[in-house]
């Protein structure tokens, strides 16, 4: 079965004050239906872009090549009017600060219902209905009374709450989770995440979620991108990628990241910081901070290439040494 | 109304439907009254301490050459409009009678000060409202459209008009407008608030067009309308070009935010994106400068007033102050100050009902 959401070799240029900036570069990936994806990367690595890109919301005067099909659907190729179709009622978003992304002044139950009434034509009382059913799904307490009440009266995780409700409204197939718990606290992110996967497990909703913390990938997704520079460095399934991570990135990242008792003068920052966009090397961006440097990783960017069934690499260096070393 | 930040999950965090909304309002209103009142009384003190340290004497400013010259025309003069007592005494005296509603004789029309503002500020009214209105409507709508095509040849325009509007001298402006319309199109009156053979229309507020239109003369109310589009068009031009640029302003900022990007990734046509989304939230800078905006107009544009003949506030400011025309000086600074607490507290509501997170508490 073709995958809902197929990205091959997409690649993104934004105007820049000195001439094009390329942001993304050759980026391919797959959502299944009802699938959870993590893609996961450091800020500025071009994960939002990519979001951007497959909602249609790019600044103008963005380039994009490659393609991207949803649902049979060839997103690069659609009009304004078409954009507005697939926004919303087939790919939805959440983003990371529901505080800014909530409309300050606009009752809760408004922002819930005016996409609906346009999706799904529904009017004024099929679409009450229908939030206040939503809202009851992602918990939130006393649905009629939060309809009428405006964003600012709810704390942040309700508004995170509040966010994704209306992101699932005009029942999407594909969600996109721009790290949706990163603004919150840290006892609120656990019920967010668990809120995901249950849609996803309920309504058979595929979640594309983006975040920069690999501990989160492991808890929900089954398979996962890493972003470096703007190409995905490498893919595979979230357990795969955690326990043996390919990637000298992937590896660096798992090994700067605290978790349990671990105590602070084991973890490994990683040297340096990633190019900015248009600076990168030649060849392999990450190479500048790899400890696995060779002279070959200097002239070309690796391809991503398989190294495993369900595993791909963009590395030359790395993989074959655990070949060789097993 | 408070925001009750409430663990997570399973927390209640909507706040009761405010039961006795009133209360608070009131409060608030009371409280910015009483505030007026003394802005007020602050307003006469600066004014008449001001008035009275300016060079200048009244005497000499109303009493012909010939008055001058006779001691007995001149003090009795002085004694008439009590100049011969001690300051403090003088302020008191009027201060007594500002109590009773009494603002004084103006020197220059003989009339109650009180009369005369109450002849001049509609005529002033007739000019502001259409104008503000106007300039609302059209000053929103290209300040939008600016912000949405930022950078644009369209945005490149509207900025370009908007700094010559604002650069242009108000007087010019009249003039060429009377020059093109008047003189040489011909398509409205020159000045004044009726053409001859027309009188002005029973009272009732003191505004031709509606007090025509109240008794159903329809030429006269016609008449005083098209009276009305040159000075309207001068004062509208000059507030466009002021809102513009605001409202340019407060939509890019708008625009960059998120619940934009968020209104437009739900599938919204764009048209509603902007007129719910970002211009409910862009309006709430706007109110602010299209109040001061207002109150300017209702403090009356002398030159603006003078050039087209216009008996309003501004030219009555100006007649009281060439001649030092205490009483009505006092009265039109007292009507200006109330001018603008009156729309600061107007705007301070509006907030309100635009942004729920700043109604009152």
């Amino acid at each position: 079965m073709a995958p809902l959401l197929d990205v091959d070799s997409l690649a993104v240029t934004l105007p820049g004050p000195r001439g094009p900036l390329p942001i993304l570069h050759d980026v391919s990936l797959t959502v299944d239906e009802g699938e959870l994806v993590g893609i996961a990367g450091e800020s500025g690595c071009g994960k939002s872009l990519t979001a951007q890109t497959l909602l249609g919301l790019l600044p103008a005067g963005a380039k994009v090549t490659g393609t991207a099909r949803f649902a049979g659907t060839d997103l690069l190729g659609l009009d304004n009017n078409g954009w507005q179709r697939i926004r919303g009622a087939g790919i939805a978003m959440v983003f990371q600060d529901p505080t800014a992304a909530l409309h300050p002044m606009l009752t809760v139950g408004r922002q819930l219902t005016e996409h609906m009434r346009v999706h799904l034509r529904l009017d004024r009382r099929s679409a009450t209905r229908r939030a206040v059913e939503l809202l009851d799904q992602v918990r939130i307490p006393d649905p009629e009374r939060a309809l009428r009440a405006y964003p600012h009266q709810f704390s942040g995780g309700m508004r995170q709450r509040a966010a994704i409700a209306i992101a699932l409204a005009a029942r999407p197939r594909l969600l996109i989770a721009d790290e949706p718990t990163t603004a919150l606290d840290v006892t609120v992110q656990a019920g967010i995440l668990a809120l995901l996967d249950r849609l996803r497990a309920e309504t058979g909703l595929a979640v594309a979620f983006i975040t920069h913390d690999l501990g989160v990938l492991s808890a929900l997704t089954t398979r996962g991108y890493v972003f470096y520079a703007g190409r995905v460095v490498e893919t595979g399934p979230t357990g795969a990628l955690l326990t043996a991570p390919t990637h000298p990135y992937t590896a660096a990242l798992l090994g700067a990241r605290p978790h349990g008792t671990q105590a602070v003068g084991t973890l490994r920052p990683i040297p340096g910081a990633p190019p900015a966009p248009g600076e990168a090397p030649p060849g392999c961006p990450f190479q500048p901070r790899c400890g696995y440097a060779e002279p070959a990783c200097g002239t070309v960017p690796p391809p991503l290439a398989p190294v495993a069934a369900d595993r791909s690499v963009a590395c030359v260096v790395r993989p074959h040494l655990e070949v060789t070393a097993r | 109304m408070t925001t009750v930040h409430n663990g997570e999950p399973g927390a209640v965090t909507t706040t009761a439907p405010r039961p006795r909304r009133s209360h608070p309002l009131l409060a608030f209103l009371a409280k910015r009254l009483a505030i007026t009142a003394g802005l007020l009384l602050g307003v006469t003190v600066v004014t008449f301490g001001l008035v009275n340290v300016v060079p200048g004497d009244p005497v000499t400013a109303n009493l012909s050459d010939q008055a001058l010259n006779d001691p007995a025309t001149v003090a009795a003069f002085r004694e008439k409009w009590g100049l011969d007592q001690p300051l403090w005494q003088q302020y008191l005296h009027y201060l007594g009678n500002l109590f009773r509603g009494d603002l004084g004789i103006s020197q220059q029309t003989g009339r109650a000060v009180l009369d005369d503002l109450v002849r001049y500020v509609p005529a002033t009214l007739e000019l502001a409202i259409p104008t503000m209105v106007l300039a609302l409507v059209i000053g929103t709508g290209i300040g939008m459209l600016a912000a949405v095509r930022n950078g644009r040849v369209t945005d490149q325009l509207v900025r370009v008009g908007a700094l010559l509007g604002l650069s242009t001298p108000p007087f010019w402006l009249s003039l060429v407008v009377l020059y093109v319309f008047f003189y040489k199109l011909g398509l409205a009156p020159s000045g004044g608030r009726l053409s001859t053979g027309f009188s002005p229309p029973p009272t009732v507020t003191g505004m031709y067009t509606v007090d025509a239109a109240l008794a159903g003369q329809w030429d006269v109310a016609w008449d005083a309308a098209q009276h009305l589009t040159l000075p309207v068009l001068v004062l509208t031009s000059l507030t466009v070009a002021l809102l513009v640029r605001f409202v340019r302003s407060a939509m890019l900022e708008v625009l960059q935010q998120d619940y934009i990007r968020a209104a437009y990734a739900k599938g919204l046509p764009a048209r509603v994106v902007l007129r719910r989304h970002l211009l409910r939230a862009g309006l709430v800078p706007v109110v602010t400068v299209s109040g001061l905006a207002f109150a300017s107009l209702l403090s009356g544009t002398v030159l603006v007033e003078s050039i087209f003949g216009w008996p309003g506030v501004g030219q009555y400011a100006y007649r009281s102050a060439t001649a030092l025309d205490l009483p009505a000086i006092l009265g039109v600074s007292l009507f200006v100050a109330l001018v603008y607490t009156l729309v600061n507290l107007t705007v301070d509501l509006l907030y309100g009902l635009i942004d729920p997170r700043i109604r009152l508490s």
